[in-house]
């Protein structure tokens, strides 16, 4: 691992690669043109489920709350053999340990935002102990956002440092890095911070809190993971994507998985390597996963809303 | 590494190396595969035998002979088509005289617009039977013909409807009159859209028509003879026959037609300008082309390769403009090829009529012939190729989307127009070299510019001698934009306000 760091070159990231709006919006219309039903839907489907990260991200969050989230990711639509269970569930740093107990040995990761999410309007001092908290009571992976201040400031190494000094404070939990891209606006600079954060340790990149309008769209996403292409091609380093924020449909999610499978190809198409953040989307899956078996549309309601 | 110590250093983004760097290339074709979703041929009515369409009505061939037209992505037979000859075009011709002096060209342009808007509402109610017949005749994806062909042909008459009632206000004090009658023959590579192309500009400004279609492709074109017929439109408007390239030369040499506008190939298009040399028939030419793409170090280099994809392999790399020099800038070259060849990676070869497919199926064999020749040219001449990995299917007529490496000017799959989904590449250093290195060619029809900096572009679209420049896009396409060529890439434009000029007398 440290000898691949050693051979990685960290540029200048005023040069990061230019992305222009209409080639991107065209690009990604081409995307949900391809038709997915029957097998690959199913497939696509399940597959969605499995990629979900189960979010509960609200100021009134509590015990009872959380634990009926990880049930629920444990047990996503029990009447229906075979589902996958959620990636992971994503909670504040104070849940962590109750959602750690909550999903137990069923391989769900936790997963919890730190760094003063989610503004990161706060000293990097105190986004580290945010950090070393969620950690030390267990979090797998932590979500952490960048200052999107300092950055749109030109401020590069300042965030730059402060993705590497969280990296650090995460020990072995896996970093996702939130870029905000609803508050960077442009294209050009949604590919900037992506190349930042993943110079500086992310194992993860992320477009949004959920916080912020607008979050995750397709052609954010896009640069995204061309972003992730070219890091691959010039460190042989994998980096995860993680859409989050405005994906609450199946069909949607589709979209974005041709999106990931014709620009990253299959060896990202695994939860380790991509998420959904996203708190409504399972159940849209799930309604579609029923009618695809029974060829009915079944009422929300039949579908558990925790 | 303590973290402190990780600085950013200010270095530029390393340029990737040549063979790469023992990193394994991402893997596409592998996994998670969409499902066949074929486009429903089934609402498709085709006739067993179509007739030629003179004055108003569909009539039988007088030499009695007709000739198939295939699906070249099975190569099944979908139906016959009349075999025009000498007679034949004379009466279309003639039919053609007889309806612009009865009552065409005294026509008030209100009224004249009413028919070919008429005509543009009808395409579109038919859109899809339009979008399915071209895919099966010409083996074009359905999803280039549900998305461009069709609607871009109802868009042409839709443009060219609201010209016919302000032709004085096109060309003010000048008393714009109809030329007569023109004869019109068109290429297979889009087949109801350079229909269009021709028959909107001509009758909006009050010129009756004979119109040929290719010989592969003349389903569409008769469809809308179909069209045309309902539509009320005078008979003997426009009158559409099929016919070969002998049929094609009747119509030129015809001493009844008042103007020649042709689309296709260049040593065609030489020889109709023998033809009409000497006589007083006005005459546009759109022919081939060999356009370059220049890709510039600073460009968003993702959208640039997708733009260089759509075009060279937009319709099958049957396209005049197509983009099949592809020139880039050396500091690049071995990021821009990455990135080519994953993307090329990606495209989905096969049935046209599936709504996945990127690339369909070449036209005919006889063009598959060529390309493959060109193929084996390229090799010869010591290019390097590079093919998809896809399987093409066992039948029909298919080539995998091909680019050519270590090309020079000199090379003839540089040189010469291929018509197919093959690309050459070659690099450059500067602005000056591939501004020279773009206009050395015979060609010069359109051209792509891809640079984040404004004032690079304006340098180059003024330098750069062809028809149409694209910057940071290529392919495409509106009605009320002129398109033509420079050099052998003919003359005379067509669409816009310009189109209606080569229609008129001033």
């Amino acid at each position: 691992m440290s000898a691949l760091k050693e051979r990685i070159v960290i540029p200048d990231f005023r040069l990061s690669p230019r992305v222009d709006q209409v080639g991107q919006e065209e690009k990604t219309s081409r995307f949900t043109k391809r038709s997915i039903k029957k097998e690959t839907k199913v497939e696509g489907l399940k597959l969605t489920l499995s990629m979900i990260d189960l979010t509960t991200l609200e100021g009134k969050d509590t015990e009872g709350k959380v634990r009926q989230m990880c049930y629920k990711a444990r047990h996503l639509h029990d009447a229906y053999e075979g589902l996958p269970t959620v990636a992971a569930v994503c909670v504040y740093p104070s849940m962590v340990r109750i959602a750690k107990e909550a999903v137990g040995d069923s391989g769900i990761k936790v997963a919890s935002v730190a760094t003063a999410f989610p503004s990161g309007q706060a000293p990097t001092e105190v986004k580290i102990e945010d950090t070393k908290f969620a950690v030390d009571k267990g979090a797998d992976e932590v979500d952490m956002v960048i200052s999107r201040g300092k950055f749109l400031e030109g401020e590069y190494n300042f965030v730059f440092d402060e993705i590497a000094a969280i990296k650090e404070a995460c020990g072995e939990a896996r970093l996702k890095v939130i870029l905000e891209t609803g508050e960077l606006v442009t294209l050009d600079k949604v590919r900037r911070a992506s190349d930042i954060a993943m110079y500086a340790g992310a194992d993860f990149i992320k477009t949004s809190t959920g916080k912020i309008q607008p979050a995750a769209t397709m052609p954010v996403t896009l640069t995204m993971l061309e972003a992730i292409r070219d890091f691959y091609y010039n460190t042989g380093k994998m980096i995860g994507m993680k859409p989050a924020g405005g994906i609450s449909k199946s069909k949607l999610a589709l979209h974005y998985l041709v999106m990931l499978h014709e620009t990253l190809g299959q060896a990202w198409m695994t939860n380790q390597w991509f998420r959904f953040g996203a708190s409504s989307l399972a159940n849209d899956v799930l309604m579609q996963l029923v009618k695809e078996k029974t060829g009915l549309y079944q009422s929300a309601d039949y579908f558990a809303i925790d | 590494m303590p973290v402190k110590t990780k600085k950013a250093q200010l270095k530029e983004i390393p340029e990737e190396k040549a063979k790469g760097n023992g990193i394994p290339k991402l893997k596409f074709n592998s996994g998670w595969q969409y499902a066949p979703a074929p486009e429903s041929a089934s609402h498709v009515k085709l006739k067993d035998r179509y007739d030629l369409f003179i004055n108003g009505k569909f009539v039988k061939p007088s030499s009695g002979k007709y000739f198939e037209t295939i699906n070249p992505a099975t190569e099944a037979k979908l139906s016959e088509v009349a075999e025009a000859n000498a007679a034949d075009v004379d009466k279309a011709v003639k039919a053609a005289r007889n309806a612009s002096d009865k009552y065409w060209k005294k026509m008030p342009g209100r009224e004249r617009a009413k028919y070919i808007y008429r005509i543009s509402r009808m395409i579109q109610e038919r859109a899809r039977e339009f979008a399915v017949i071209e895919t099966l005749d010409g083996g074009k994806t359905i999803r280039e013909s549900r998305d461009i062909d069709v609607p871009l042909a109802a868009n042409h008459f839709f443009y060219y409807a609201g010209w016919a009632d302000k032709l004085e206000y096109a060309f003010p004090n000048r008393n714009p009159q109809p030329l007569g009658v023109a004869g019109q023959i068109i290429p297979w590579n889009f087949p109801l859209l350079m229909a269009a192309w021709k028959i909107a500009p001509a009758l909006a400004t009050g010129n009756t028509i004979v119109l040929k279609p290719a010989e592969t492709t003349p389903l569409t074109a008769l469809k809308l003879a179909e069209i045309i017929q309902e539509s009320g439109l005078p008979e003997g408007v426009v009158n559409i026959i099929t016919g070969f390239g002998e049929t094609g030369a009747m119509i030129v040499n015809h001493p009844g037609i008042d103007k020649i506008a042709f689309t296709g190939s260049t040593e065609v298009g030489k020889t109709i300008q023998r033809a009409v040399a000497g006589t007083d028939k006005k005459v546009t030419l759109e022919l081939g082309g060999k356009a370059a793409n220049i890709i510039f170090e600073d460009a968003p280099l993702d959208q640039a390769v997708e733009g260089i994809i759509n075009g060279i392999y937009f319709n099958q790399g049957h396209v005049c403009c197509a983009g099949s020099r592809l020139f880039v800038q050396e500091s690049v070259y071995n990021t821009v090829l990455r990135k080519l060849k994953d993307r090329i990676e990606t495209l989905i070869v096969g049935d046209p009529l599936d709504k996945n497919t990127d690339i369909g199926a070449i036209n005919s064999r006889s063009q598959l012939n060529i390309i493959n020749k060109y193929i084996e040219l390229g090799k010869n001449e010591g290019a390097e190729i590079f093919q998809s990995s896809c399987n093409l299917p066992s039948k029909g007529f298919f080539c995998k989307p091909t680019l050519f490496t270590n090309v020079a000017q000199s090379n003839r799959i540089a040189q010469e127009e291929i018509f197919g989904p093959v690309l050459a590449i070659q690099t450059f250093r500067t602005d000056e070299e591939v501004i020279e290195k773009a206009n050395n060619t015979p060609y010069g029809l359109s051209a792509g510019v891809w640079t984040d900096k404004g004032s690079k572009i304006f340098n180059l679209t003024t330098k750069m001698r062809a028809g149409v420049v694209w910057a940071n896009t290529y392919n495409k396409f509106d009605p009320t934009s002129p398109f033509g060529g420079y050099k052998e890439s003919g003359y005379g434009r067509e669409g816009g306000l310009h189109g209606l000029a080569a229609y008129t007398k001033l």
